[in-house]
């Protein structure tokens, strides 16, 4: 395994691009904070998303230029950003009922861990003596229309991060639709983990052997 | 005549009493009322329960306020703040209680709170630990969680200008929990830019109507809590 983890995988920019590959234009859509923020920058030219962040701005813009900001319009990551013409504000009832009523289209999220069946974990270790904090995640995977994980396959430490059942306290059951690796892209489905598209470079036993649940190659893909 | 208008911070919050229940507006330090919470540490009201999304920054504003030890009860989505120890100092010697509500579900329970609903059902944390305790029940075959309506005795927000009949507007995305929180109080204290005569804000253009607020107070430039905290300063 020492060997072949040599091999190297999509960088956190190239998995950004990958994703960002798959959002039709028009789309309303929330990223969540690190590498789902990357993928605003690797939307294709001609289309365009509208971004929602939670607190309180549908059109948000890049962040501003240095010493232009306002500490008052902030991304939900409370980075000063700046509000795209045709922009909105509105308060944090409104602005979950964006969510929660399934007006968004997308949410990007990052993850601890995802099983087979789509549950997420990605906001706390349950360590006892961490500060639980759990912000607009439940919400978000409660009420997005889709809801995409981007992640490095495996943690630092090597164990798989797509598995079987999630061992870390859950953000949400059968929420995930689909997975955005540095190692390839997999969707969830009712018979588990689906591949849909590999690194090039990269073989399918390879993904297998790090991820702790069976990957559906693509060529057995099921209907429905 | 009506005439909201009070004329200082210390004045807007003379009233808050030991054991109340403060909702206190803010994203970060977006719609933080700083002004109105180091108004309230002075005042010295102490065993609040405080509702609001965070938990402040280094020594000032919010995080000044459960340094002071004001705080026996927090009700808060995200309380894992940079550049503050103050929370997580308190919470592990259980000083201050933590109730987790994510982040809509917060919003949602201080909108319900305001608007007469004393429940309501949500799918958010189906099925995680914060579910735990708490009544679920089936619609049309998804679960979902009953959760309660909050109200408050007091409401600190921070708006950019309002009117003496309380009409309120806000600056951008410091909005936040500012409309459903002066809603949900019996006294919301709107402290902003800009105190101005009823009529001089356009009906259109009014986001809190006044007969949500109770008291409005002008800070004319209000600190940044980033700034505060840059310049290490700890309130008092």
């Amino acid at each position: 395994m020492s060997q072949q983890a040599q091999i190297s995988g999509w960088t956190r920019e190239e998995m950004a691009m990958r994703l960002a590959q798959d959002i039709p234009n028009g789309s309303y859509v929330n990223l969540g904070i690190g590498i789902p923020e990357l993928v605003a920058k690797y939307v294709p030219e001609g289309r365009t998303l509208i971004y929602h962040t939670e607190n309180g701005l549908l059109g948000m813009g890049p962040s501003p230029e240095s010493g232009m900001g306002d500490p008052e319009l902030i991304n939900a990551g409370k980075r000063q950003v700046t509000a795209n013409p045709g922009a909105a504000f509105f308060h944090h009832a409104d602005s979950f009922a964006m969510i929660r009523g399934g007006h968004i289209d997308l949410c990007v999220l990052g993850a601890m861990q995802v099983s087979k069946d789509g549950d997420l974990a990605n906001w706390s270790t349950g360590a006892p003596d961490a500060i639980p904090a759990v912000g607009g995640a439940m919400d978000l995977v409660a009420g997005v229309k889709s809801v995409y994980v981007i992640t490095q396959h495996c943690t630092k430490h090597g164990e798989p991060k797509l598995v079987d059942s999630c061992t870390y306290p859950l953000t949400g059951c059968k929420v995930i639709d689909r997975i955005y690796t540095d190692l390839a892209v997999i969707d969830v489905t009712p018979h588990g983990f689906q591949l849909v598209e590999l690194k090039p470079g990269i073989d399918f036993e390879y993904v297998q052997e790090r991820t702790g649940a069976e990957v559906l190659p693509i060529s057995n893909e099921r209907d429905g | 005549m009506i005439n909201k208008h009070v004329s200082s911070a210390a004045e807007a919050v003379c009233d808050v009493f030991d054991g109340a229940t403060v909702m206190v507006g803010g994203f970060g330090e977006a719609g933080s009322p700083v002004e109105l919470i180091h108004a309230l540490i002075d005042q010295g009201a102490t065993d609040l329960t405080v509702v609001s999304n965070n938990t402040g920054s280094g020594e000032v504003g919010l995080a000044a306020l459960l340094k002071a030890g004001r705080v026996s009860k927090i009700i808060c989505s995200f309380p894992r703040t940079a550049n503050s120890t103050v929370f997580p100092d308190l919470y592990r010697s259980g000083k201050t209680k933590l109730e987790l509500v994510p982040q809509g579900t917060l919003a949602e329970r201080i909108r319900a709170g305001g608007a007469g609903i004393p429940g309501f059902y949500t799918p958010a944390a189906v099925g995680t630990p914060l579910a735990e305790g708490k009544e679920s029940r089936q619609f049309e075959g998804q679960d979902y969680l009953l959760e309660r309506g909050l109200k408050a005795d007091f409401a600190l927000i921070k708006g950019q200008i309002a009117d003496k009949h309380g009409n309120v507007i806000y600056n951008k995305t410091a909005r936040n929990f500012g409309p459903p929180m002066a809603m949900a109080a019996n006294v919301s204290i709107v402290q902003a830019v800009q105190v101005v005569e009823p009529g001089e804000i356009d009906p259109e253009n009014v986001v809190t109507p006044g007969i949500f607020v109770d008291r409005v107070v002008e800070v004319a430039n209000p600190v940044h809590e980033s700034v505060l905290v840059a310049e290490g300063v700890s309130y008092p």
